[in-house]
């Protein structure tokens, strides 16, 4: 399926949650959608005829200048046929949440959480969202862009002998 | 020197600094550099530290070698604690020494703010040469100190 094709589909088959739909520089076709439709838009990837199965990552963008501050970025794949497609979802507010794709590919578990530590994206419907990569009383998500970047906190405490 | 007796010191000092069981507490690219120093090239083996001990409690010589997380952190206190007295420390390259290029925020800026370091072998990373020239400074470190030969705590 070539890239206009899925676009033109996507956008067909999300009606109004579709924002905007492009080819990226990478030549990766991009979707911007509504928070509300990222559900409906991993059901119809996942099913025929587009068999984006794959969840390839998901990282998130802070930009504390534009409007919405957060964008939660996913990469879809699909090895047969070979297809790709990257799907950007506006999170407003400072402490955003946005849909778990936990029901759907169980690599989005640690992926969501690793957004989570470092972003502070809350996911809603994770079964486990903790910290993935800082240690439990760490204060703060260090990859936003207001995280002073000299700031030193306490390691992590002792662990109690089981 | 508390007492001991300096021909009986220096007897122990001179045992001690040739008989070095070390644990390499090994994290990030410098371990590469560390297993060239130890294998048969440069050779630990030929200053009395050959015998690689991957138990903290079979080991007097903690290597720090390569970057220590804040997550790791206790880790390494741990594993120190578990040493038997008496016991040494190297921080062996530069982010062991202060953190090194990592000045952010999950990595520990220097091993001496955990647990004290005897001879700090700068470099990224340090050449075997530098590394031979450091356990050298510890033996002679050894040979001049109090051996403590009543095996007292010296530290926490």
């Amino acid at each position: 399926m070539d890239e206009a094709t899925l676009l033109t589909g996507l956008r067909a088959a999300l009606a109004d949650g579709v924002l905007a739909a492009s080819k990226a520089p990478d030549d990766v076709p991009a979707l911007t959608i509504r928070p509300e439709a990222l559900l409906p838009l991993v059901r119809t990837l996942r099913g025929r005829p587009y068999g984006l199965d794959v969840l390839l990552d998901l990282t998130c963008l802070d930009d504390p200048a534009s409007a919405v501050r957060f964008t939660v970025v996913y990469h879809f794949a699909s090895f047969a046929p070979p297809a790709r497609l990257r799907v950007k979802l506006p999170a407003a507010g400072d402490a955003p949440a946005v849909d778990s794709l936990t029901p759907f590919w169980a690599n989005a578990a640690w992926l969501e959480r690793e957004v989570y530590d470092l972003f502070g994206v809350r996911f809603k419907g994770h079964p486990d969202l903790r910290r993935l990569m800082l240690h439990e009383g760490f204060a703060g998500h260090p990859l936003r862009k207001d995280y002073p970047d000299r700031r030193r906190q306490p390691v992590a405490p002792e662990e109690e002998a089981p | 020197m508390s007492g001991t007796p300096s021909a009986f010191n220096a007897m122990l000092g001179w045992a001690r600094k040739f008989s070095l069981f070390h644990y390499p507490f090994v994290t990030a690219c410098c371990g590469m550099e560390y297993m060239s120093a130890a294998c048969a090239h440069f050779d630990l083996d030929r200053f009395g530290a050959g015998l690689t001990r991957f138990s903290p409690r079979q080991a007097d010589l903690l290597i720090v070698v390569g970057t220590v997380s804040e997550k790791l952190a206790p880790v390494l206190r741990t594993v120190y604690a578990q040493m038997i007295e008496p016991k040494w420390v190297i921080a062996f390259g530069a982010c062991a020494v202060s953190g090194g290029i990592y000045d952010n925020y999950a990595v520990v800026q220097g091993i001496d703010t955990l647990i004290p370091v005897d001879v700090y072998i700068p470099g990224c990373p340090p050449r075997p040469e530098t590394v031979l020239d450091g356990l050298i400074k510890l033996q002679d470190k050894i040979r001049l100190q109090d051996q403590d030969w009543r095996w007292t705590k010296r530290r926490s």
